[in-house]
This record gives C-alpha cells, sequence and structure tokens, in this order.
C-alpha cells in the first residue's frame, strides 16, 4: 500500500519541523510532560493545512447530558489559538502530538545541536561481575539449601526404596537428597557516569529563572541518558544551605533565603568522594544560579572548585540566569580566575528561554 | 474495475450473511447499488481510511499523518473503525477482519443504510458514481505532475490548493447563479475557445469583392468601439456579483500553469464530492444506524449475538462528556419523526392544541411513519433536517445543552438549556459547514489585479494565525496580494499580505 510513502513523507515533515522550530520546542514548559516513562509528547500545532476558520470567542456548540448553566464541558486550548474545530458538535481543536522517544528526542536535539557523541574516560567498559543463582548443587552451605527439591529427592528416594507410607507421609531427608543452589558470574556493564545537578533556590531566583534551569536540566539529562546507558543522577538545591533531594522535589521546590554556593560544592564534593569514585565514574556537574553568591563566600568557593570538583569532574559547567536584580558577580569571578587555567569549565549566560538553546550547544558542544 | 487490488474474497459466511442482510434490507425497501465487501486487517483499514476510502488516491502527506492518527488511536483502543463506506456506483464497503461475526452482522446492515442513502439523498446527486475511478485517474496524473515537476513543487502547490477547499459554493449544483458555468472546469473546452480565431467585432461572413459593402469600416469602428465600452462597464465590477466558490473563481482567473490548473481542479472536485458527506453527517449516520438496529432487532439477531450487538451498539450510540454524538442524534431523529407521523402529532391540529393532557396522548393511527422518513432521507440535509423536525420536547427527552467558551475560565460552558438557543448553535454549526462564508467581492482590486475577499461575518471572528497562513497560501494561487474583509472584535478589518508582509488595517470608527 502506497500509505508508507506517504507516511515517510509525513515523518520527514515533522523531523523537518522539529529541526526548524527546535528553538521553540525546548522553552516550551509543556514540552517537559513525559508521557510513560519513555515518551515525550511534542505538540506540532502547525501541521494543520491553514483555512479560514472561526476562532475561539463566540463559539460553541451543542451537548447532551446533565449540567447546569456554567458547567464546563470541556477545556479550551490554553495560550494556543486552537479554536473550535467543527462548532458542530466537538469544542476544541485538535492539536497534533507527536510521540517522540526519549532516545529519538535525544538524537534530533544531539543532530541539531551539533552535538558530538562523549568520550568515555578512564576505563571504558568497567564490567563487574554479577552472581545470579541459576543453578542446582549437590553440595553447598546449609544457608543456600534449596528445601522444595531436597524434599523432592528424599521423597522420590522413599517411594522407589519403598520406604514411604501413605499412613506415615514423613520424609526425612539425607544428606544424599539435599540439594543447594548454586550461582553463575555474569558480566554485568557497570554504570559509570553520573550527572549533578546543582540549583539555586535562594530567593533572588525567580520562578520564571528557576523554569529556564528545569527547562535545561531536562534537555541535557536527556542527552546524557542517550550517551550512558543507565545514567545516575543526583540532585542538589542551595540557597544558604545544601541538601541532596530527589528529582521530584529539584523539580518543583520553592524556597528562599541567602546564596551560599559553597555549600552545594561541600555536598557535592561529599557525594562524589562517598558514592562516586573519580577512578571509575565519569562524573559532570552542572550548576545553575543566579550568580548573586554571598561576598565572601566566592574564596571558598572558587578553592573547592579549583581543588576538588574541577579535578574530579569530566565537565563542569556553570549557567547563570539572568535575574531581575541584575546579574550576579560569580560569573565573572569564575571567568577572571579560573577559566584560563583549565579546560573542563564551561560558563554561559543564559539570558531568558531563548537562551537555553545557546547554553546547551555550550555544555555539551564539547564531547566530553 | 480493477481499480484497487481485490484484498481478500469474502469468505463463504460473510457470502452468506451479506445475502442475508442485503434481502432484509430490499425487504424494508432500501435501495442501492451493488454493494462490494472487502475484508481488510487494521492496518489496511487505517490506510483506506486516510485516503478518505480511495486506496489510489494522490499522494499527499497528510494522508499519512491521518493514518498515524488512526493507527495510534487503534494502537492505544482509543478507537476503532468498524467499516468504511464509499459513494460510488458499485458501493464499496470494508469490514474489519477481526470484527466478530455479530458485529459482521451489524455493519453489514449499517453499509446497507448508507448505500440506500448515497444513492437517494438530493444532496448526493450529483456527486460522481465513478468516484473510485476517478480518483484513480487523478492520482495518476498528480504522480505523473510530481515526476516532471518534483514532488516538493507539487506538494507546496496541493497544499496552498487545500488550504482553499474548503471555499466552494454547495449549492451551486443546484441553483442557477446569475454567472452560470459549469462547476468543472472543461480544460479541452478552454482551449479550444483559445486557439479560435474569432471574427472581428460585428463583421459578417462576405465574399471578397462585397466586403467593402457589406461590412463597411466606419460601422465596424464604430461597433468595436461600442463592445468595448460595453466590455468595460461589464468589467467595472469583476466579479459583477459576490462568488461563493473562490475555488473556481482562482481557477478561471489565476495565472496558473496548466498542471497547476489541474491539480487545482482536482482538489475542487473532490472537494465537491466529499461536501455531501459533510453537508449530511447527521442524517447519514442516523439513517444508517436507525436501519441497522432496525434489521438487526426484528431480524437479524440470534440469542448467541444478543451481547455483543447490544454492546457494540450502545458503543456506537454513547455520547461522551456531554458532546453530541451525531450517530444518536440522528437515530434519536428519526425514529421521533417516525414516531408522530405514526401518531399523527404533526400539523396545524396538533401545534394548535393546548390541552396538554391530549397532545401526550395524541393518537390519530395515521401509520405515515415510515414513509415519512423515507422521504426525510430523501429531500433533507443536516442543517434543514435540524430546522424542521428538531422539536421542544425532543431537546428536553435527550437533555441537549448549548455551551460556549468562555475566555475569562479559558473553558467550553453550558450555556443554556432553551430550546431556541440550542436549535441556534446547531443550526449555527452546521450552516455551510461550520465554515465562516467567504466570497469574491473584488477579483481587480483597485484595479491592479489584486484578489479582495470578503468575509460574512455572523457574530465570530476569524482566528486570526490560520487566515493569516490562508492568506499566504491564497497569495501563492493568485500571484498578486489578496486581501479579506472581516469583523475583529466589532471593527471592520481587511487583513492584507502583498506577498512579504501582513498587513492590518482596521476602519477608522474603531471606537477604541
Amino acid at each position: 500500500m502506497k500509505i508508507e510513502h506517504d507516511y515517510s513523507r509525513f515523518k520527514q515533515i515533522v523531523r523537518g519541523k522539529i529541526r526548524a522550530n527546535l528553538r521553540k520546542y525546548v522553552t516550551h514548559g509543556e514540552m517537559i510532560g513525559r508521557k510513560g516513562r519513555d515518551l515525550v509528547s511534542i505538540p506540532v500545532p502547525s501541521l494543520d493545512v491553514p483555512h479560514f476558520r472561526y476562532g475561539k470567542n463566540g463559539s460553541g456548540g451543542v451537548g447532551q447530558g446533565e449540567g447546569e448553566e456554567g458547567t464546563p464541558v470541556a477545556r479550551g486550548d490554553g495560550d494556543q489559538e486552537g479554536g473550535a474545530g467543527q462548532a458542530g458538535s466537538e469544542p476544541g481543536g485538535h492539536v497534533l502530538e507527536v510521540e517522540v522517544t526519549l532516545e529519538e528526542l535525544a538524537q534530533i536535539m544531539g543532530d541539531e545541536l551539533q552535538l558530538p557523541r562523549i568520550e568515555p574516560k578512564g576505563k571504558k567498559n568497567i564490567v563487574h561481575e554479577k552472581a545470579r543463582y541459576t543453578s542446582i548443587r549437590r553440595s553447598g552451605p546449609e544457608s543456600l539449601r534449596h528445601f522444595k527439591r531436597t524434599y523432592m529427592e528424599a521423597l522420590r528416594r522413599q517411594i522407589s526404596s519403598n520406604t514411604y507410607s501413605s499412613h506415615d507421609p514423613r520424609v526425612v531427608p539425607i544428606r544424599e537428597d539435599k540439594r543447594y543452589r548454586a550461582w553463575t558470574t555474569e558480566p554485568h556493564p557497570e554504570v559509570n557516569a553520573v550527572a549533578i545537578y546543582m540549583m539555586d533556590v535562594s530567593g533572588s531566583m525567580t520562578d520564571e529563572q528557576k523554569h529556564i534551569v528545569r527547562t535545561e536540566a531536562f534537555w541535557i539529562d536527556t542527552w546524557l541518558k542517550s550517551q550512558y546507558g543507565g545514567l545516575e543522577v543526583r540532585y542538589i538545591i542551595h540557597d544558604a544551605a545544601a541538601k541532596v533531594v530527589d528529582e521530584e522535589t529539584f523539580y518543583h521546590t520553592r524556597e528562599s533565603g541567602g546564596t551560599r554556593i559553597s555549600s552545594a560544592y561541600k555536598v557535592c564534593n561529599e557525594l562524589i568522594t562517598n558514592e562516586f569514585p573519580v577512578s571509575d565514574w565519569n562524573i559532570y556537574c552542572f550548576q545553575f544560579s543566579d550568580g548573586d553568591n554571598w561576598g565572601e563566600d566566592n574564596q571558598i568557593s572558587l578553592r573547592l572548585l579549583r581543588e576538588e570538583l574541577l579535578p574530579a569532574s569530566n565537565l563542569f559547567c556553570y549557567g547563570q540566569v539572568e535575574s531581575p536584580y541584575g546579574s550576579g558577580e560569580y560569573l565573572r569571578a569564575l571567568r577572571d580566575r579560573l577559566v584560563t587555567e583549565v579546560d573542563n569549565l564551561l560558563l554561559s549566560e543564559i539570558r531568558d528561554k531563548d537562551g537555553i538553546f545557546d547554553s546547551i550547544k555550550m555544555f555539551l558542544g564539547k564531547g566530553k | 474495475m480493477a481499480t484497487i487490488p481485490q484484498l481478500h474474497t469474502l469468505p463463504p459466511e460473510l457470502v452468506a450473511i451479506q445475502a442475508q442482510m442485503e434481502g432484509h434490507a430490499r425487504r424494508y425497501g432500501l435501495d442501492f447499488y451493488p454493494t462490494i465487501f472487502e475484508i481488510v486487517d487494521y492496518d489496511q483499514l487505517n490506510a483506506i481510511a486516510a485516503y478518505g476510502g480511495f486506496p489510489t488516491r494522490y499522494p499527499h502527506w497528510r494522508f499519512g499523518m491521518e493514518y498515524e492518527q488512526l493507527s495510534k488511536g487503534y494502537v492505544y483502543g482509543l478507537q476503532k473503525i468498524y467499516e468504511l463506506v464509499i459513494n460510488n456506483n458499485p458501493c464499496y464497503a470494508y469490514l474489519m477482519q477481526s470484527n466478530e461475526l455479530t458485529d459482521q452482522k451489524l455493519v453489514m446492515a449499517h453499509v446497507y443504510g448508507h448505500c440506500d442513502f448515497f444513492k437517494n439523498n438530493l444532496w448526493f446527486g450529483h456527486t460522481n458514481r465513478k468516484m473510485m475511478d476517478q480518483m484513480a485517474n487523478n492520482g495518476n496524473r498528480v504522480r505523473r505532475y510530481m515526476d516532471r515537476f518534483g514532488v516538493e513543487e507539487v506538494e507546496q502547490f496541493i497544499d496552498a490548493c487545500l488550504s482553499i477547499e474548503d471555499l466552494i459554493d454547495v449549492h451551486s449544483t443546484y441553483i442557477k447563479r446569475q454567472d452560470c458555468r459549469p462547476p468543472k472546469f472543461d480544460f479541452a473546452q478552454a482551449a479550444e475557445e483559445e486557439g479560435d480565431d474569432l471574427p472581428e467585432a460585428g463583421r459578417f461572413r462576405a465574399k471578397g469583392y462585397m466586403d467593402h459593402f457589406i461590412n463597411p469600416p466606419d460601422v465596424l469602428a464604430a461597433e468595436t468601439e461600442k463592445r468595448r465600452a460595453r466590455d468595460q462597464q461589464e468589467h467595472s465590477h469583476f466579479p459583477k456579483e459576490p462568488v461563493r466558490d473562490v475555488m473556481l473563481f482562482i481557477l478561471e482567473n489565476a495565472p496558473l500553469k496548466m498542471w497547476q490548473l489541474d491539480v487545482l481542479s482536482i482538489v475542487r472536485d473532490e472537494a465537491y464530492y466529499f461536501a455531501p458527506q459533510a453537508q449530511t453527517k447527521i442524517m447519514n449516520e442516523g439513517w444508517a444506524s436507525y436501519w441497522h438496529s432496525t434489521i438487526m432487532t426484528r431480524q437479524g439477531l440470534t440469542a448467541a449475538d444478543l451481547v455483543c450487538y447490544c454492546d457494540h451498539h450502545s458503543g456506537t450510540m454513547a455520547s461522551s462528556q456531554g458532546r453530541l454524538n451525531p450517530y444518536k442524534l440522528g437515530i434519536e431523529l428519526f425514529r421521533d419523526i417516525e414516531d408522530r407521523w405514526n401518531r399523527g402529532r404533526f400539523g396545524r391540529e396538533y401545534d394548535e392544541c393546548d390541552d396538554l393532557d391530549a397532545k401526550r396522548h395524541w393518537d390519530t393511527g395515521a401509520g405515515l411513519g415510515r414513509e415519512k422518513i423515507f422521504e426525510v432521507r430523501k429531500v433533507h440535509n443536516d442543517l434543514t433536517f435540524i430546522d424542521t423536525f428538531l422539536t421542544l420536547d425532543f431537546c428536553r427527552e435527550h437533555k441537549l445543552f448549548s455551551f460556549g467558551y468562555n475566555p475569562g475560565t479559558d473553558y467550553y460552558e453550558i450555556e443554556s438549556r432553551e430550546f431556541p438557543k440550542i436549535k441556534q448553535r446547531l443550526l449555527f454549526g452546521l450552516t455551510n459547514r461550520g465554515q465562516p462564508l467567504i466570497s469574491v467581492r473584488d477579483g481587480n482590486y483597485k484595479n491592479r489585479g489584486e484578489l479582495f475577499l470578503g468575509h460574512e461575518y455572523n457574530g465570530i471572528d476569524l482566528q486570526m494565525n490560520y487566515a493569516h497562513d490562508t492568506l499566504e497560501n491564497l497569495y501563492r494561487l493568485w500571484a498578486r496580494p489578496v486581501h479579506i474583509e472581516t469583523m475583529l472584535e466589532g471593527v471592520k478589518t481587511v487583513l492584507s499580505f502583498d506577498g512579504s508582509e501582513h498587513t492590518t488595517e482596521q476602519a477608522a470608527a474603531a471606537a477604541r
């Protein structure tokens, strides 16, 4: 059937659309609406053939069922101009949503941003041997005795030697009956990359800035996950004090307070020391802040960064979102003091939503 | 007949069911073209449905999109197409292979309802009954153009044509407009006309030596002058009357190449072919549902079929989340009409009766129901159907309500349960198939060959982003600046596109 041809044509166009409008979707907040575990739905509103048609205002229709006047029956399309396509019976226009797997998305993003594939450092194929209990042996420690098998063997022996009596169904295993679980070792590829996201949630960070940070973190996450099978991710939030949080908290928390960047560095460093030894792990740190650090804290922060974090990380990225209270000076401090010394520190300034795109490219464009 | 591949021959048990159902349908007086059933699997059915029922249609990405949506919907269990019927002679109907036998029975009965409707409803009268063949021919021609001029080029042009595919005049096939031209553009004839050397104005045939006397030069000159004046008079307003068939107007007047004209006329022909289906959705589905329900419950069902039938039927009739289901509305209205005419609940005497009790028990035993619904299915379309037969009692019984958009909450909310409001909303949605009424007002706007369209405003603004994009597509066809006059938040507004930028001109009387 010829539909394959039209279908692939449509897919090409969609991909084209995604390419052409990628900036738009990167900044699209709803975009992070993951569907299921691995799917992201991308609305592709402009795939309709345009017609002259009615807008929303004043549109409506007829429905059937219970309800008082004023009862909502359907949702408008929010900011998007959707409109009632058929003002007759169905409210709400349809926005085509193309579902893309995270892998596809990462690839599209990689193509678009021309991101290089990442070269893992150190032990390229760290293989961990893992024991799995898959077979049975005749000898072994009592703690691994397989009760059911042992019982069966004993029963079989008793029946065949005619010592089993249904009137007195006692089954007593002797040494030969005993069976033990046995393991085989299997090579198990080690997950050896970790991404640590640090976000400033202090009072000077507005909701919009946090949104920018979260969007960017999501996209970076998507890309790194496509590069490493099973990426470990840790989230740290800080104001004057820092703590490790889960994904949910990271993406939804609202806090306020002062800003002490060194606190996050400390927590990050502890995390690396305790959980992710440098020799085995590819470590990616992403820090986002408005750069409005307490003055005396800069010294401590820079020292921590220079001595501990930078040597440990594959890449340390600092993204500074522009603050309504004027941009902080932390970025400048880093630029003046550190950037020339090391090559794994990347800095970017994110002015607004549109800056996310360039910032990601900046961070991941090196392929480290 | 070799236009579509024979996908599967019908298995014997279905052949038997078909014979049975066709027999029932005929005994009830349904009248249809020969109907050919094809068994297809879900993927084929989705593909065919994506092509609007015509597997041989011209290639276009939107069919691929349609297919993806149908496939996704099917895979996720959101929707399922049971059957697909094509208005053609013979009628083609596609059955889903995985349907249970009971479903197939029901679906066949349903299909015969559609076939009868296609053949007998007046609004389908003008449609090409050999559309299967025409679509195949159209498809081949478009493919040939794509080979010759490039897929991209042709596809983009099709996109532009599709943008105005709803700007046709569905009544033109029934009304003689002042400017009555055949709805189809005849290229052969056009070429002939162009090729002919027209004799000079007012000149009579004459032998050479007589010419001077029969066609005196001064008279000829005067005649030519007169004609030119008349022509000018005629062309001073062009077109003389607003033309609703914007597609035709463009077809006849835009500077398009031959292949472009052909593609545009293909899109237009298909638009005219599909228009009646949009005009009669409620009736068509209602009629088919009425007949599957009648045939199945009176003859078709065996005890084993019962549960499956009920499940399927109620699924089809369900109206979810307050949405009006055309199947449900249609079947109930047909039943209501039948009941009213059976009991003589119509006419002046009934309407003027004030006694509620008498009205409730009104029954003259007229028994005209069946006859009436056959007449209704012949002459009405959805608009006139609702206008004529929707009653207050019906609205109450079926708990109809009207809803409208509330910009404050960004929700569609229930507006009213009053009969006139409900009826008005319904009729509005059916007027011009729920599309804004747009016509060509001037094809030579400002005497600069620009195209000026007018939107007959009726209270709802156009959606602006769509209007802009449509203007851009129109420009691709017309190749000169295009304009549309409409109302925007109560102010008369002209939207224009000149090939590079959009301008919006609002009337000076803007009260803000």
